[in-house]
């Protein structure tokens, strides 16, 4: 049983971690055209860095 | 219109021109920059038609190669593309170069650029959906440890880990709920939300008086999870909402603001709002008049369709009253303003729709009504359990232990999402379709008509004329030569038919009101009214030409809107009842109907004359769809049980209707309807399969025998089943 003292937190951590993670992407508007970011990986003209 | 495969335009794209045009841009760019100014301008397009890849690529790449525009950015699931300008352009130059690839496109408003700020509350909810799932699923981990028989010093480590996770989610996700409870509470009625609380506020009670008591029970799981759930349906019906407001109240006034005021000869731009009796406004062709007056000068074509439903311009000259909300379609006209603003008639129609508004009943959503008979029924029975248990065995912690139970068992998961999960999955579509849903419970009341009022110009047509007749090729061919000359719609109509070169035409005269004249090979040409032209009135839209003897008549007919004769047929063959209900003239309305094979119409139908024939539709119980464009059915728009206005009416019918149709295809009118009874049967579904859940849960519960793995199961398996349900809405 000692081993729930070290697995506990770490999947807590991890849990959190993710939460921390969503809270990043939602603040930075990722969720704002699921559709139209499903179509544009089809593109044939791609970046090679994000537009300015 | 934009149907193209993918990957075939993918493909194509890659032309050499395509390949140059963003250096062309990056070039212009470069020059435009500085003079761009501190404040970049942009402009936000609404394209209905996008949908897919290739549309937003050859949308993309079709605005960004303008030396005007900086970057444009496609956000399909909106369907609408924002521009950055590099200088202030006007939006119909955007347009123009959209609707030459294909798509049509409206000007969205300014304000809307700040959307991301109205939708703060989505975001909000979403955080506090996540961190409710967040703990969802670490209670679980260990609530599944405790049911799998830990005990003694682990199970209560176990949930004292669990109430340090599960009391901040509760408090924190929990907040809509207890807000909105409060709220409520205080005015003294009761809402679902007040039972969620309840339970929310109960059960991580209960569970923390057990941990300190190294209980067995804990509910830590049930109360994050039914949050979890809860807010699920609350985001849902939040981004529904959104949606429509969003692509609702965007649809911008194209309508001008601003009216050209002439004081001491000069003229002068002035807000409509500032208008006075006695002022003198002049109104060029093309505009919309912005206040009542009379003609001091000039004369011209006045298009009153959108007031009247007229689809023929009536001519106006020195003395003629005119209306706000007409169109100037040919001549300079001097008016003298006699109402403007409040008193002008646009204004007192928009007084009779508000008075349609108050007189209408307000429509009990499935949702509200299932809240109202479950929120107090889940409340008496935990009450009842309560008081049976401490009356049987006088122990009041077991009796409030099995009261909590119930509550959480009953606790209406499913219910919340019933509704919404159903919405968001119709309302996608629909918007697919091009229907977009702007009520909330449009959908609900769509289902439920039984008949369907169209208005016929700018509704079924699109109010534009064209000729209705095959015609002797050479008078015609004249009679086209000399309409290039005038301005008056029918001839600009007829004008426009001609597939050879215009004949040289001498001598030419117009006389308003009545036609225009010329030469052609020393013999006279007369287009125009019957008498101008020494002919008998035929009984329907026509124009009159003349050639020294021989004469011919032109008949006109308005063009029907893409889908109407489908549309009428399809939503027929469901079972509906249709109605033509126009401002026209009998004549033009009869020809109508006869040609898409409407048996009930009525013509000269003015604004309250609709609105009448919608309350007495009410009265003897029918539910009508009232699908309209103009001022003069917004009343009727209102007054109707639900209700729907193409994206190119009036501002006011869009406002009015319950739900804009984005495209010019009528066909998605009974699409719509289809959907929409689909989705009532679901709705109703789902309210049988979350009862049916808690009818086989409650009563474990009330016998003391529920456990907090049963609660688990009986929430998730039927949230699970409703949003599956939800899912066959296609």
């Amino acid at each position: 049983m000692q081993i729930l003292t070290y697995l506990i937190p770490i999947s807590l951590l991890l849990g959190v971690t993710a939460l921390g993670v969503f809270r990043w992407t939602l603040r930075h508007n990722q969720y704002d055209d699921l559709e139209g970011d499903s179509q544009r990986m089809l593109n044939n003209e791609w970046d090679y860095r994000p537009k300015p | 219109m934009g149907q193209v495969d993918p990957f075939a335009t993918a493909q194509f794209s890659a032309c050499p021109a395509c390949a140059v045009a963003p250096l062309a841009v990056m070039q212009a760019r470069k020059g435009l920059k500085p003079m761009a100014g501190p404040r970049p301008e942009k402009i936000m397009l609404s394209v209905p038609t996008a949908h897919c890849a290739a549309c937003m690529r050859s949308i993309e790449t079709a605005l960004s190669a303008r030396a005007d525009v900086v970057q444009a950015r496609v956000n399909l699931s909106l369907k609408r593309v924002l521009i950055d300008l590099a200088f202030p352009v006007d939006p119909k130059n955007l347009i123009q170069t959209l609707a030459e690839l294909g798509y049509q496109a409206q000007v969205l408003d300014q304000g809307f650029l700040s959307s991301k700020q109205s939708d703060k509350a989505g975001d909000d909810l979403l955080m506090r959906l996540a961190v409710a799932g967040f703990s969802a699923m670490n209670v679980m981990l260990f609530s599944v440890a405790v049911w799998s028989g830990a005990d003694a010093a682990t199970r209560d480590m176990f949930h004292w880990i669990s109430a340090a996770i599960a009391l901040p989610t509760v408090a924190f996700s929990g907040l809509p709920f207890f807000k909105s409870a409060a709220s409520v509470l205080r005015h003294g009625h009761i809402n679902m939300d007040v039972p969620i609380s309840l339970a929310l506020i109960l059960a991580s009670a209960l569970s923390l008086f057990e941990t300190l008591q190294g209980g067995v029970h804990a509910y830590f799981d049930a109360a994050v999870m039914l949050a979890f759930f809860l807010l699920a349906g609350r985001y849902l019906d939040h981004r529904t909402r959104a949606l429509a407001r969003s692509a609702a109240s965007e649809l911008a006034a194209l309508e001008v603001a601003d009216a050209h005021l002439i004081t001491n000869g000069t003229e002068t731009l002035a807000h409509i709002l500032t208008l006075n009796p006695g002022d003198h406004i002049r109104i060029y062709p093309g505009e919309r008049l912005p206040a009542d007056g009379v003609i001091l000068d000039g004369q011209a074509q006045i298009d009153r369709a959108l007031l009247t439903g007229e689809s023929l311009p009536v001519f106006a000259s020195q003395g003629d009253p005119v209306a706000a909300g007409e169109v100037n379609l040919s001549g300079h006209l001097t008016v003298q303003v006699t109402a403007a603003a409040e008193d002008s008639s646009l204004y007192k129609m928009a007084d009779m729709v508000m008075a349609a508004e108050m007189s209408k009943g307000r429509y009990a959503s499935l949702a509200d009504r299932a809240a109202q008979i479950y929120a107090p029924m889940v409340h008496i029975l935990a009450a009842l359990a309560f008081a049976y248990w401490l009356w049987v065995l006088g122990d009041l912690h077991r009796a409030v232990t099995i009261a909590i139970a119930v509550l959480i068992i009953t606790c209406p998961c499913a219910l919340g999402l019933a509704v919404p999960s159903v919405v968001v999955r119709a309302s996608g579509r629909l918007f697919k379709r091009g229907v977009l849903l702007k009520h909330q419970t449009a959908l609900e009341r769509l289902a439920q008509i039984d008949t369907v009022v169209f208005d016929k110009t700018g509704t079924l047509t699109y109010g534009q004329l064209q000729i209705a007749a095959d015609i002797d090729s050479k008078l015609l061919h004249m009679a086209q030569s000399l309409a290039r000359h005038s301005t008056h719609p029918l001839s600009k109509a007829l004008a426009t038919t001609a597939t050879v070169d215009p004949l040289p035409i001498t001598d030419l005269q117009e006389e308003w009101g009545m036609g225009i004249s010329g030469t052609y090979q020393g013999q006279p040409l007369r287009l125009g009214r019957a008498m101008w032209c020494d002919m008998v009135e035929a009984p329907q839209t026509a124009t009159y030409f003349s050639y020294g003897k021989d004469k011919l008549l032109i008949p006109f007919q308005d063009c029907l809107r893409s889908g109407a004769l489908d549309a009428i047929n399809a939503l027929r063959a469901q079972g509906l009842k249709i109605i033509l209900l126009s401002g026209d003239t009998p004549l033009a309305v009869a020809d109508m109907a006869r040609r898409l094979g409407i048996e009930t119409f009525h013509a000269h139908q003015r604004p309250e004359e609709k609105l009448n024939f919608m309350n007495n539709l009410a009265a003897t119980g029918g539910r009508a769809l009232m699908v309209g464009d103009g001022l003069n059915d917004t009343a009727a728009l209102v007054a109707a049980h639900a209700s729907i206005a193409p994206a190119s009416g009036l501002d006011a019918a869009r406002v009015a209707a319950d739900m804009v149709l984005l495209n010019d295809d009528l066909l998605a009118i009974p699409q719509a309807f289809a959907i929409a009874k689909t989705a009532r049967r679901r709705i109703l579904e789902n309210f049988g399969l979350s009862l049916s859940y808690n009818l086989v849960a409650v009563p474990f519960a009330f016998l003391g025998l529920a456990t907090p793995l049963m609660a688990a199961l009986a929430m998730s398996l039927s949230s699970i089943t409703v949003s599956l349900n939800a899912l066959r809405v296609k």
